[in-house]
């Protein structure tokens, strides 16, 4: 056993048996962060934030909700909208937040994407970041079934069927999922356990993994340089703060944070004072009804993109049907970005604007993923399901492109243009044999993608050009 | 911090276009526009006449109107109770105290003289399937003199009297504790509830086979449609969605406001409250950036 | 010698510890399956007899709308390759199409249109003909037939009789 001496002060006490200074010191007073960083690198403490947030609303909710397909409806939108003391403000603030977190996670991820900050011993970062982002799409999933409005049932009716295209055991599965034939009472119950308990369980470990995945190779900076942390730190602690090219984790780190933050809850609760339906949908007021189909049915904002490479596949080929192509691509889109760190072959850690043809590749994704955004949310008719499927299409041709780009193989890099411009003109033909003429989109999109695929390889040509 | 207001340019551009292409232009496409209503229902002829209430008060008797229709203000009773009365014409008749307080004149006359016209319900009613209440036969003058009568008990209505008396038959309002057989009361024991119980339910079976379709419970519809959609709705249901088995009911303007007031009153009742208390909101986080603002500024100015 | 045997030990009891581990997941699985109840409410009967030709009537079965057409006379599901044409179902001299309601994409109710003699999908605009059969959009087949029984002039829906063993090829 250690050998304690008597304590002078309550502090004293605590510290001789929990180390009270050195964990301070390690957790926050030197650990240390690079010291050319930008407000983007604030996006961490703001999820942080936004995760609090959900979950102390999540609590209050929590007292007045009732899982139970009859209740849900009402114990939401009349006990705890209309009778519980500031019912209302936690709802619309865990509505709010649960959309809003999206976009700071978007932000986060491309923030890395653009920094390079997923490679070079950071790969654990970006996978447990990715888990995340999985886990959280999972809570988002299930929260909005709670309230059981019509968009609730029949997103989860949706969602929950797409299991069914997983071969040989789908329908099984499907019913097993929803503990019904059909979304129903027992599929509200179990939804209830996985949104209240165990995804933010999961969320909360996966949180502590992620900050410990930080530790070893330490958070990038804006010129992807690398840094002798001890040196820096040592000259740090001298007094020479001007020149280390670090800075402590508190306080001097998070003063920066606290300021994004407050700034960026003027703009939350903005949203949650007057711009709440947008995170609301206003049919999910109507109560869920099995037998009544909305005219419309979407995902919340954040899954549009990956829905709309579901259903951008709108023709058969062969033996492959439009829903399985669908299926198959949605499989991808989900897990892809996972392998981010290996599709991406140049092992520079810098910024995209000084990786050549990596910086248009950046572009191109951020552009097709907002276009698959917005025609997610479209609907599918006349040239909206042809410019849906160019945007699919381009979306798994810019993954299949990016280690040719990265890792300079013309060859392969040539092969994804021919076979993209290829898959765009034969469902331009499926496109003219359903509806009609297309000419115009066509030659857009062919020039667009064209013109991006040719790029890097200009790029290239001009630096060989200027050596 | 030039290159920090690039990047937060940058990102609220994108986030911008995202924005409008998600919400103002997706609602935009999936929900086409139309004319805003007018009230003016200019597919209906004025009355030709000046009625005189008095003769109306004799007019409406002669004419057979009580012989369905209470008059609570003259005190005429009904004629039956509201679940047998839905039984033999589908809907319980409206009494006809404040009618005049809530339906526009011009659309009351031409309702009384061909209910199915005014109605816009040809695709459900005809020779086949007559509509309960016939056709008016009697003179011109009558109807302007019936008219006039009901204009003259008519007393101005509450938000919640104008929906009870509009909407109030065939939507129920549960969170306003509202039924279509009326006010649900406090009940003394079990008996007295299932009784209430089973007459809304024949009452509600009645009106299913009358309409096609049970109508909605209105509780959420302010939120779940918003007041420019109600007020649109109300004016022409046929326009906005076509087929529906609701009539058209002929509200004036001002009703439908009243309507739409007790609609946000029981489904966002509130509404008040959290416009209160945003400014307030929002100022705490305005000056909480600026001393954010001001206690970085401090401690990284020994940094650079 | 000693180390060795320790191993075993430590192997058998790593081996019996997953081993209740594995029943654990077991028990967990079995706990998510639908209760007896839920399984064993799936039969629904429906009279066919007083349906009159081109009328369709729409029944829940386990949650599902499940069509029910009366074939009028003039209408028939010829053009259709081979297989598909049995979809008919043959009742007392009159036929049936008896499908499950639900569009083949991703399950949303299709709405039927009488005067074009289709079936209207509103969530991804799949269409289908007065037989069933997807003739537009990402439906990948045909609306589902639903297992049935014929009793006389009632259809028993979950139950798998021999006309609709024969409808799907089971017999």
């Amino acid at each position: 056993m250690a050998h304690f001496t008597k304590a002078n002060s309550v502090y004293e006490w605590l510290d001789q048996r929990l180390a009270l200074t050195k964990l301070w010191k390690v957790l926050a007073a030197e650990y240390w962060i690079p010291k050319n960083i930008n407000f983007l690198w604030a996006m961490g403490v703001v999820l942080m934030t936004m995760f609090t947030i959900l979950v102390i609303s999540g609590i209050f909710l929590l007292m007045y909700y009732k899982p139970d397909t009859k209740l849900a409806f009402d114990s939401v939108n009349y006990t705890i909208m209309q009778e519980v003391w500031f019912g209302w403000l936690w709802r619309h603030m865990h509505a709010v937040a649960a959309s809003v977190v999206f976009l700071v996670i978007y932000i986060h991820m491309f923030t890395g994407i653009y920094y390079a900050s997923y490679k070079r011993g950071r790969e654990m970062i970006w996978i447990s970041g990715m888990l995340l982002f999985v886990t959280f799409s999972a809570e988002a999933f299930s929260g909005y079934m709670l309230p059981w409005g019509q968009m609730s049932y029949w997103a989860a009716q949706v969602i929950t069927n797409l299991f069914g295209g997983i071969p040989f055991i789908g329908d099984d599965l499907v019913i097993w999922i929803r503990g019904n034939f059909y979304v129903s009472d027992p599929t509200l119950t179990r939804f209830f356990m996985l949104h209240v308990f165990l995804l933010p369980i999961i969320i909360m470990m996966l949180i502590g993994f992620h900050f410990y995945t930080l530790r070893i190779p330490h958070v990038n900076n804006q010129d992807g340089e690398e840094i002798d942390f001890d040196a820096e730190a040592e000259k740090y602690k001298a007094g020479l703060k001007r020149e280390s090219k670090v800075i402590p984790f508190w306080p001097v780190f998070l003063s920066k944070d606290f300021f994004v933050l407050s700034v960026f809850m003027i703009f939350y609760f903005y949203l949650v004072f007057y711009h709440y339906e947008f995170a609301m949908d206003p049919i999910n007021f109507d109560p869920a009804n099995p037998m009544k189909t909305p005219p419309h049915i979407y995902p919340e904002w954040y899954f549009l993109w990956s829905y709309e490479v579901l259903r951008g596949f709108f023709f058969n080929v062969g033996p492959l049907s439009a829903m399985d192509m669908g299926l198959i691509a949605f499989g991808i889109a989900n897990i892809i970005f996972f392998f981010l760190p290996w599709f991406d072959k140049d092992p520079t850690v810098a910024p995209a604007d000084r990786r050549g043809g990596f910086f248009f590749w950046f572009w191109l994704m951020v552009i097709d993923m907002i276009v698959l955004t917005i025609w997610g949310k479209l609907p599918p008719t006349g040239i909206n399901a042809y410019i849906g499927y160019l945007a699919a299409v381009g979306f798994l041709a810019l993954w299949a492109a990016l280690p040719a780009i990265t890792g300079e193989r013309r060859k392969l890099f040539w092969f994804v243009v021919i076979v993209t411009a290829l898959l765009y003109i034969f469902g331009f033909m499926e496109y003219t044999k359903a509806m009609g003429n297309g000419f115009i989109i066509t030659a857009t999109f062919l020039i667009f993608y064209l013109l991006f695929f040719l790029s890097p390889v200009m790029v290239k040509e001009r630096e060989r050009g200027a050596q | 911090m030039n290159k920090e207001l690039k990047i937060l340019a940058i990102i609220i551009i994108l986030v911008g276009i995202t924005y409008w292409g998600i919400e103002p232009y997706a609602h935009s496409k999936m929900h086409p526009h139309h004319e805003p209503a007018t009230f003016k229902y200019e597919d209906l002829k004025p009355l030709p006449l000046k009625g005189d209430a008095k003769r109306g008060a004799q007019a409406i008797q002669n004419n057979g109107c009580t012989g369905c229709h209470s008059i609570k203000a003259a005190g005429i009773p009904a004629p039956m109770d509201p679940v047998s009365a839905s039984a033999s014409y589908g809907v319980n008749p409206p009494d006809l105290s404040n009618i005049a307080a809530l339906i526009d004149k011009k659309f009351l006359a031409n309702f009384i003289k061909h209910p199915v016209k005014a109605f816009k319900l040809e695709h459900k009613f005809g020779a086949n399937r007559p509509f309960p209440m016939p056709d008016f036969f009697g003179s011109d003058q009558d109807l302007a003199d019936i008219v006039a009568y009901l204009e003259s008990i008519a007393k101005p209505q509450e938000p919640r009297g104008a929906f009870e008396t509009a909407c109030g038959r065939c939507h129920n309002l549960r969170y306003d504790k509202w039924t279509v057989i009326g006010p649900k009361p406090k009940f003394k024991n079990e008996v007295e509830k299932a009784d209430f119980e089973l007459k809304k339910a024949k009452y509600e079976a009645n009106l299913k086979k009358y309409l096609g379709t049970t109508p909605p419970d209105l509780s959420m519809f302010i939120r779940s449609r918003g007041p420019e959609y109600i007020r649109d709705f109300v004016e022409n249901p046929q326009k906005l969605l076509h087929g529906t088995a609701m009539p058209r009911v002929g509200l004036t303007e001002k009703a439908t406001e009243e309507v739409i007031k007790h609609l946000e009153h029981v489904g966002d009742r509130k509404k008040e409250k959290r416009e209160k208390l945003g400014p307030w909101v929002l100022a705490y986080f305005v000056i909480l950036s600026i001393l954010a603002y001001l206690w970085k500024e401090k401690i990284w100015k020994e940094l650079h | 010698m000693a180390k060795n045997r320790r191993d075993f030990l430590g192997m058998v009891f790593g081996g019996f510890a997953g081993l209740g581990g594995l029943a654990a997941l077991y028990a967990m699985k079995r706990t998510w399956d639908p209760l007896p109840s839920v399984m064993a409410a799936g039969f629904t009967t429906v009279d066919l007899s007083p349906m009159k030709p081109g009328e369709l009537r729409t029944v829940t079965w386990r949650g599902k709308p499940i069509f029910i057409l009366k074939k009028p006379p003039e209408q028939n599901c010829n053009h259709l390759p081979d297989e598909t044409k049995k979809r008919l179902v043959e009742i007392k001299d009159s036929e049936y199409l008896v499908m499950i309601g639900l569009c083949t994409h991703l399950g949303c109710i299709p709405t039927w249109e009488p005067d074009k003699k289709i079936f209207h999908c509103a969530c991804h605009g799949g269409e289908y003909d007065a037989c069933g059969v997807n003739i537009f959009g990402p439906p990948p087949r045909p609306m589902d037939i639903p297992p049935f029984k014929i009793e006389g002039t009632k259809l028993v829906l979950g139950e798998e009789g021999p006309e609709y063993k024969k409808l799907v090829g089971k017999a």
